[in-house]
């Protein structure tokens, strides 16, 4: 099973290794899928962080919070007002995105985390549609309401015009030291911030403090009874994940310097919840596929209207084409949410544990089959990887 | 420092109308093992969740030494030193043999709650040695990567004796620790229990097998409808007329 052996860090290391590769070739082997473009590749990077951050909370406490979309607006109002006041720079975006996000979570964690099971995941909810709302209509002086928050010519920029850098006629852009937030550069900027993210993730999963947070998961009423207060380790489990859901946010204004209200509503709360889930609750991947997935389904699916159906139909006789094409239409472009929605039932009902279980139970019935047939050397390498495969 | 490590004074609880316990008194002596027996329903396991802090009791207080327990929460009464098996196994069902051992392990050092990312890693080796000799000590250290939730009762109530053992309790209480084991693993936790026992372990434990009771006790306190009826050494209690009568349903009237 998954996250009951003791790994070494050397393991780690590697593993590590692994995923740095295969996240920066992104560009590389993205390409056959077409999905090789920044825009695509950076949401992966952002919604990965999202992920990894809300499983901390969800996969190791068992926590369901409802209400994570209203770090991620946090994140990204914050990132957008240190535009215009301080700096086009990224890192103080970030960092008071971050930050503020963290202190947010601090509050709505505090009250929420009074109850545990539904009573908890209501009251995330509700922060978060309060949020939502006081966002879209009392705080219009913070958040611009519907037109939602943007960059101006006339904006502060205290910092970058201390520094002697003036903006000319058109609107500037986020940048690291002069490397653009956009294109290829900021998939890099994102991706970095992913593998950075992901090792302390790792580094919280293997941790003692992991263990307990999964303890808690396990059976609260023993850690009790073993001499641990719950409270303050649920407190920053959430804090934890609160602060990565504001680092997410603080990177989509980054990417495209608006933040507007309906990054808080409760349908971007539930996405996450879907990522993880589809992924595999608790395992140390799962998230990280689990937003891949969604994110370039979404993509692919929502661009599909009638007249590409019509076409891809086109081999079949007019009078069934249109009727076909209508049907399947259902379910692309606006109505993605369908298939979104069918697909999650699908793995609710057949693998809860998500793709990461699919994938283990697949691997187990490689190597038992492997294990009926004569041993030879390759088949024991064989093995040994779908053993650490099934690890991760 | 008074010469008995646990003392109930005058503890009185009621359940709505229901008295449960009423007006208990029970000292136990550092290092000895002091027996808790009774009929069904006399209150032996409410009793335990009044000194573990799960139930206040309406009156009366408990010390541990000279601490005062009543009204402190049960992590609290836990770090001060006082461990508790269930009498349903309390174990973390998804995580592995190894890991259940390790959480108290790590609670016992390090307090009600400590950060660690990093610190810790260090200690780390060290309590999951610490975690595995456990183990060798209750005969489970061959599963120790298995799943705590796939155990059979018997298995799942040695890996609870061995997570509370490594916190090296004051006071270690234990409800009917033998329920439920085959005669074979009855008698081994005996074992294991007198082996504690020389390490000076002071220990309460409610029990309805008189093999055990009779072969671990040096005292015996015998609870009917809330109240102690009678106290004694094994001897005293077993020639008792009162015990019988609680036990066979008043044969005297």
């Amino acid at each position: 099973m998954t996250n009951t052996k003791i790994v070494s860090p050397k393991q780690d290391l590697i593993f590590m290794a692994i995923l740095s590769v295969v996240v920066l070739t992104m560009p590389i082997w993205l390409q056959p899928f077409g999905a090789a473009y920044p825009d695509l590749m950076q949401k992966f990077m952002i919604f990965g962080i999202f992920a990894i951050g809300y499983n901390i909370l969800f996969g190791l406490t068992g926590y369901l919070s409802f209400g994570h979309a209203a770090f991620l607006g946090v994140g990204s109002y914050t990132a957008v007002w240190s535009f215009k006041l301080l700096s086009m720079n990224v890192i103080p975006a970030l960092i008071f995105g971050t930050a503020l996000s963290g202190l947010f979570a601090l509050a709505i964690g505090f009250v929420s985390l009074r109850r545990s099971g539904i009573y908890f995941s209501i009251l995330t909810l509700a922060f978060a549609q309060m949020s939502y709302n006081l966002a879209y209509s009392v705080l219009t002086p913070i958040t611009n309401g519907e037109t939602g928050l943007q960059l101006t010519q006339g904006d502060a920029r205290v910092l970058d015009r201390m520094a002697g850098i003036e903006a000319d006629a058109s609107l500037p852009t986020p940048n690291l030291f002069g490397i653009e937030g956009i294109g290829y550069s900021g998939f890099y900027i994102c991706a970095a911030l992913l593998l950075i993210s992901f090792f302390i993730y790792l580094r919280i999963f293997r941790s003692p403090f992991g263990l307990k947070l999964r303890a808690i998961k396990s059976n609260q009423n023993r850690m009790g009874y073993t001499g641990f207060s719950t409270r303050p380790y649920l407190m920053t489990a959430f804090v934890i994940s609160g602060m990565y859901a504001g680092l997410a946010g603080s990177l989509l204004a980054v990417t495209d310097p608006l933040a507007g209200a309906e990054r808080m509503q409760w349908t971007a709360s539930g996405e996450v919840v879907l990522i993880t889930i589809l992924g595999g609750v608790g395992t140390l991947i799962g998230p990280l596929l689990g937003a891949g997935i969604i994110k370039y389904f979404e993509n692919i699916f929502s661009a599909f209207n009638e007249t590409v159906l019509l076409n891809a139909f086109s081999f079949l006789p007019d009078w069934l084409a249109h009727p076909v094409a209508a049907v399947v239409g259902l379910f692309v472009g606006e109505g993605w949410h369908l298939t979104l929605g069918l697909v999650f039932m699908l793995i609710v009902i057949f693998l809860p544990g998500g793709i990461m279980e699919g994938i283990s139970r697949l691997a187990r019935l490689i190597t038992n089959r492997n294990k009926a047939e004569p041993k030879s050397g390759a088949h024991e390498n064989k093995e040994k990887e779908q053993a650490s495969a099934g690890e991760v | 420092m008074s010469e008995y490590i646990l003392d109930v004074t005058d503890v009185d609880k009621n359940f709505g109308g229901l008295r449960a316990l009423s007006d208990i008194n029970l000292r136990v002596k550092e290092g000895t093992v002091h027996a808790i027996i009774g009929p069904n329903g006399a209150g032996k396991s409410t009793l335990l969740n009044v000194i573990v802090g799960r139930l206040a009791p309406n009156r009366g207080r408990v010390l541990l030494g000279d601490q005062v327990l009543t009204g402190k929460e049960p992590h609290e009464i836990n770090q001060l030193g006082v461990a508790r098996v269930f009498q349903t196994p309390e174990i973390f069902p998804e995580l592995s043999l190894l890991q259940n051992v390790m959480v108290p392990a790590f609670a016992k050092r390090e307090g009600i709650f400590k950060m660690n990312f990093i610190k810790s890693l260090f200690s780390e080796k060290e309590v999951r040695e610490h975690a595995e000799h456990l183990l060798d000590d209750v005969g489970l250290i061959s599963q120790k990567d298995n799943i705590a939730g796939s155990m059979s009762r018997g298995d799942k109530r040695r890996l609870e004796l061995a997570m509370c053992l490594g916190q090296q309790p004051k006071l270690f209480l234990l409800d009917e620790p033998t329920a439920g084991m085959a005669r074979h693993d009855t008698n081994r936790t005996i074992d294991l229990l007198k082996r504690i026992k020389e390490r000076g372990m002071t220990k309460v434990i409610i029990e309805h097998d008189m093999h055990v009771v009779f072969s671990l006790a040096d005292r015996i306190s015998v609870l009917a409808q809330g109240a102690i009826i009678c106290e004694g050494t094994p001897e005293e209690v077993r020639n008792d007329p009162r015990v019988k009568e609680a036990y066979l349903g008043g044969e005297s009237e």
